[in-house]
């Protein structure tokens, strides 16, 4: 399966974004959210970007005050997910220009459909972020 | 004119390209944005509920209202709310006709609803409908929800249509329909049974993305099926081939490495493929040996696909010389500064051992500094690397370790999995046994309660099977230590259930054994524990019974018995117990207090719990009863397999009934038995009839004790006490787990513990025990020290002696380590410099070398084509298209302003107009120039923007993500 989860959380812990592909109620995935954000927020630059938790491995990377973390299965390949993390955000920085917290925000369904055009069941699908970003263009001259 | 700027862009953040979004949505956001705790942001959502909540069901909601509200109640689930009561309005905005908010609709049902929801069912209609839209950005939107929301029963209700749209002429639809078919394979795979090999069909897509998309089904198809796959290998083989070559369209390059997610999936189809196949793995040698030529170890990506190539060659048949470049990159991560990379350094380590062991040694000290580590996550791994390398060389070393480090974590999850490592490693590389049951008792101390009830049985088993029967005195002293130890630990204030049970029952055995501790001081302890965990009853009745132990050994070996006044009013309580089996415990009890010194020690004789029991299958002791009742008429006892599978009825006909009858019912009145006509009949004969009379079993069972009893040996009475304590057993549905449950007998604890694979596994793990000593004696003295010393140099100061060379080599590779850590840290400083000087051409990275290398002279594609499936004629149209959205991927970098430009590009590109690579290339270099200046100012004005929204950044770094790019 891969990757379970992909979550953006800032670093007061409250949640950006919320993809999950594996089926988790509000409840289970507030109470993990607020797990997982707690360990990775005590964690230091200079400490791995990965973390265990029950069963997953959380792969994580800040940028300002942002966190992204990934939560995959154990036979992933950490480093990869890493930089599929920075893809994500390079291609949302192609597509906003300077992408920040706000856009995310104002702007939900847009990095939905990104994270959709990458990732499907679980397995990343899509890393040529004019692949990623077309649909989404041509949504937007149509509308 | 900057503020203008800023007003252009807040502007532009409401309603950037049609994306609508009112004053409400951006002040909902801010209010959000702005929350400074859990429970201010919950008291928005909350009130956000209530306005919802009226707002969608007012009547004639405009689309693109209700669009928003759509989203808004995503947000409310989102920050963990329930926005249930309006998962109708997005099911009914998946009807729209507007493409962006069907879109959405869709988008807000898969994130709201699971696959077994009610509301699914509406959905489904509409899927079916959009699969079959004219426009391929309405079937690209179904084609998501399909994935997300189909289950096992809807499967067939789309399955058609999405496997019409694998030949669909748009590649986006194509690779959906193929992840789409990959879903309704790991929902149901028997559904799509007859649909695999579409998979491999799409794997020759002309269209890199489609190929790519279609290694994910493959992964999963091969790994739960390796055999029927072989034939791909040469076809993937070459795709990573053509991908490491660079042939791909250069939207894939990721950091200047061509396609690495792509590269990544197939290494690790590869892995699987080539595992334990000499064949299979040959046709991979050279591919891989080029990766890990061609790979840039200086970014992180590089590293990525470097780390796959070890897991591939760790996993396929081993070749020296890739063997070698693993090791050779194993040894760059770790001596790399990044955390990141010593631990795919570890974790790699951990693979390759398993196929060249001796390379562990080489980085004793990095390893030893991962362990050492602050970093929990480092930690970790390193102790799972450790794990893989254990020997009874250096089991000590690391379970040591380990130990200490269960003792200092709280997490319960790895607590209980390291525990049962140490429990693992202990019990298959224990050099003594003293040191198994010092571990062991380390291990019940501390996570008592997360270990299996069967390793305390294991260690029970141990400690009274000992060494061996060869030396006497060691078990003894084991047996003592283990006394000594457990009544210390007694002390403690909270001890594991487990863990009691094990005391009580090695207290019971052998607490008087030695003659260190006096009887009274014994039982003292025990009902000191009967009463502190008085409610535990299994921790109880392992107490009870050690007690009777104890005065059965005091009375047989003729001390008179005085019971404690604590014991007796234990006792007492236990006989009013609610539990029957402790009550059983105490009355037991009683009646073996009471009886003479020598009727108590063949009831329980000392030390005796090792002592096999022969239980007799056959009952043979019974032959002579047999006998005589078969002389005296009886007829003799039939297996049960042996009877006739008919009704009970016909077990009772009489013997002289003819067999023609035999197979139905008997309906006249049965006859008289004749007695003496049976008597006279051999058994021989009898056995081979079906017939069984019912009397006589009647009349063994009765007779049975009395008969048994005055001739019974101590085999043949513990047998048959055995077999009662069954029966009581079963009738009150007892578990056997408990050793105490036997009634008085100690000689029936084994079997009584009713593991019978225990007790065969008893014997070949004693062997094993015996095969460690041995070793242990001939090669402790050198093999020992000097591994112990090699693997773990600093820590065993006094084992240092014999690793002499190593003493040399220590401190040169701490140079060699030094200087490339200087090196390297020199590098990224230059690397940061460059970071430092010009932070917004980060995200061009990729960029200048896309254009330096940009005009390939051979179509990627056609060649990729040509060697897979060389009949396709498409391969340059395709290569033009698949071109054609890298360039329109450049334009996006111009700034906003320039839209109407950008638009006829898309289209001109959609339209597969043929722009050229020269002219794509030489503009983007424009473009990208051109974006680099406004860059910063722009991110300035962002700033200055969230702060006028009121929206203060928290951080002392604005949210800017530029300054920490890369």
């Amino acid at each position: 399966m891969g990757i379970r989860f992909i979550l953006m959380v800032n670093k007061q812990g409250q949640t950006r974004l919320a993809q999950y592909y594996e089926w988790l109620t509000v409840e289970e995935r507030r109470a993990l959210e607020g797990e997982i954000v707690r360990k990775c927020l005590a964690r230091n630059e200079q400490q791995c970007s990965f973390v265990e938790h029950r069963n997953y491995k959380i792969v994580y990377r800040r940028y300002a005050s942002l966190f992204f973390l990934v939560g995959v299965d154990n036979d992933e390949n950490e480093l990869a997910i890493l930089e599929f993390i920075h893809l994500l955000v390079e291609t949302m920085d192609r597509h906003f220009g300077n992408v920040c917290e706000l856009d995310i925000m104002f702007h939900l369904e847009k990095a939905h459909f990104m994270l959709e055009e990458m990732v499907m069941n679980g397995s990343i699908v899509e890393t040529s972020k004019a692949n990623i970003l077309s649909p989404i263009q041509l949504m937007e001259k149509a509308t | 004119m900057e503020q203008l700027k800023t007003i252009g862009r807040e502007l532009a953040m409401g309603s950037q390209g049609g994306f609508y979004q009112s004053k409400e949505f951006l002040d909902l956001v801010k209010s959000i944005g702005e929350a400074r705790s859990k429970a201010e942001e919950d008291r928005i959502v909350l009130g956000e509920i209530e306005t919802l909540k009226r707002r969608v069901s007012e009547p004639d909601i405009p689309k693109r209202k209700m669009k928003e509200y759509i989203l808004r109640l995503v947000y409310v689930e989102m920050l963990g709310h329930d926005a249930s009561f309006g998962y109708i309005h997005a099911v009914k905005m998946t009807h729209d006709d507007s493409l962006l908010v069907k879109r959405t609709g869709y988008l807000a049902v898969t994130l709201f609803l699971n696959e077994d929801h009610d509301l699914i069912i509406l959905i489904v209609n509409t899927i079916q409908k959009d699969l079959k839209s004219d426009n391929y950005l309405v079937v690209c939107a179904a084609l998501n929800a399909v994935c997300k929301l189909i289950n096992e029963e809807t499967i067939p209700a789309v399955l058609p249509q999405v496997v019409d749209l694998l030949a669909h002429p748009k590649e986006a639809v194509r690779k959906k329909a193929i992840m789409a078919l990959h879903r309704f394979y790991q929902k149901s795979p028997s559904s799509v049974s007859h649909l695999v090999s579409n998979f491999r069909k799409r794997l020759c897509d002309n269209d890199p993305g489609v190929m790519g998309a279609t290694l994910c089904p493959l992964f999963e198809l091969v790994s739960t099926d390796v055999n029927s796959y072989k034939d791909l290998v040469i076809s993937f083989v070459s795709i990573l081939k053509q991908v490491a070559e660079r042939r791909l369209p250069k939207a894939y390059d990721y950091h200047q490495m061509p396609a690495p997610f792509i590269q990544i999936k197939l290494l690790k189809i590869l892995a699987l493929l080539g595992s334990g196949d000499k064949q299979a793995s040959e046709n991979m040698y050279t591919v891989v040996g080029d990766i890990f030529r061609k790979c840039d170890s200086s970014s992180n990506i590089g590293n990525a696909v470097l780390y796959e190539c070890i897991c591939c060659v760790s996993s396929i048949y081993p070749n020296p010389k890739l063997l070698e470049s693993a090791a050779d990159a194993i040894s760059r991560f770790l001596k790399s500064d990044s955390h990141n990379l010593k631990y795919m350094g570890i974790d790699a380590l951990g693979r390759l051992i398993k196929i060249s062991p001796e390379i562990a040694e080489q980085h004793q000290l990095a390893v030893i500094d991962c362990l050492e580590d602050p970093d929990d996550t480092l930690k970790r791994k390193t102790f799972e690397l450790l794990y893989k390398m254990t020997k009874s060389t250096n089991v000590e070393v690391i379970v040591d370790r380990m130990i200490d480090y269960m003792i200092s974590i709280n997490d319960n999850h790895y607590k209980t999995e390291i525990a049962s490592r140490c429990v693992e490693l202990a019990e298959q590389f224990a050099p003594s046994n003293q040191w198994f049951i010092q571990i062991m008792n380390k291990v019940f101390e501390h996570a008592g309660d997360l270990v299996n009830i069967k390793v305390a049985h294991n260690l029970m088993r141990l400690i009274a099977e000992g060494f061996g029967e060869d030396d006497d005195s060691a078990d003894s002293q084991l047996r003592s230590s283990a006394v000594d130890s457990y009544l210390h630990i007694l002390g403690e204030p909270k001890i594991p259930s487990v863990f009691l049970q094990l005391i009580c029952w090695v207290l019971g055995e052998y607490g008087t054994a030695d003659g260190k501790y006096s009887a009274s001081y014994i039982t003292g302890k025990l009902s000191d524990v009967a009463e502190a965990y008085s409610n535990d009853e299994t921790v109880k009745a392992y107490a009870v019974t050690a007690l009777m132990k104890i005065y059965a050994f005091e009375i047989a070996a003729g001390r008179k018995v005085d019971m404690l006044p604590e014991c007796q009013s234990l006792m007492e309580q236990f006989l009013a117990s609610h539990s029957t089996d402790l009550q059983q415990r105490a009355y037991e009890l009683q009646a073996v207090i009471g009886l003479d010194a020598h009727a108590v020690e063949s009831i329980m004789p000392s030390d005796a719990s090792c002592e096999d029991i022969e239980v007799d299958k056959a009952l043979s002791f019974l032959n002579g009863y047999i006998q005589d009742s078969i002389e005296k008429g009886a007829q003799p006892y039939i297996p049960e397999s042996e009877r006739s599978g008919m009704l009970n009825i016909s077990n009772f006909r009489n013997q002289d009934h003819h067999g023609a009858s035999s197979h139905g019912l008997k309906f006249e009145a049965y006859e008289l038995p004749k007695q003496t006509v049976q008597s006279r009949i051999p058994p021989a004969t009898l056995a081979s009839t079906e017939f069984v009379p019912v009397p006589e079993p009647m009349s063994v069972r009765e007779s049975y004790p009395t008969t048994i009893v005055p001739s019974a040996s101590s085999d043949a009475e513990s047998t048959e006490l055995k077999l009662r304590l069954d029966g009581v057993q079963k009738k009150w549905g007892r578990q056997t787990h408990s050793p105490a449950t036997s009634t008085s007998s100690s000689t029936s604890k084994k079997t009584v513990n009713g593991i019978k694979q225990v007790d065969g596994s008893n014997t070949s793990n004693s062997s094993t025990w015996e095969t460690y000593d041995s070793r242990k004696h001939v090669e402790i003295n050198s093999e020992k020290q000097k591994l112990a010393a090699s693997l773990f140099g600093g820590s065993s100061k006094t084992e240092k002696k014999p690793a002499t060379g190593h003493k040399i080599s220590k401190p040169s590779s701490h140079m060699v380590e030094k200087s490339h850590v200087r090196k390297s840290s020199m590098e990224i400083a230059s690397e940061k410099k460059a970071l430092v000087h010009q932070p917004p051409d980060l995200l061009d990275f990729g960029e200048p070398t896309v254009q330096s290398s940009d005009p390939p002279s051979v179509d990627p594609f056609k060649e990729l084509e040509g060697l897979l499936e060389p009949t396709t004629q498409l391969g340059s149209t395709a290569a033009a298209a698949t071109n054609s959205p890298d360039i329109m991927g450049l334009f996006t970098e111009t700034p906003g302003g320039t839209h109407n430009k950008d638009d006829s590009d898309i289209l001109s590109s959609l339209s597969k107009q043929p722009v050229t690579n020269m002219v794509g290339g030489a503009t983007s270099t424009q473009v990208a120039q051109s974006s680099k200046g406004p860059n910063r100012k722009d991110s300035l004005e962002k700033d200055s923007l969230v702060r006028q929204m009121g929206v203060t950044p928290s951080s002392p770094n604005p949210n800017l993500f530029k300054d920490l790019l890369g």
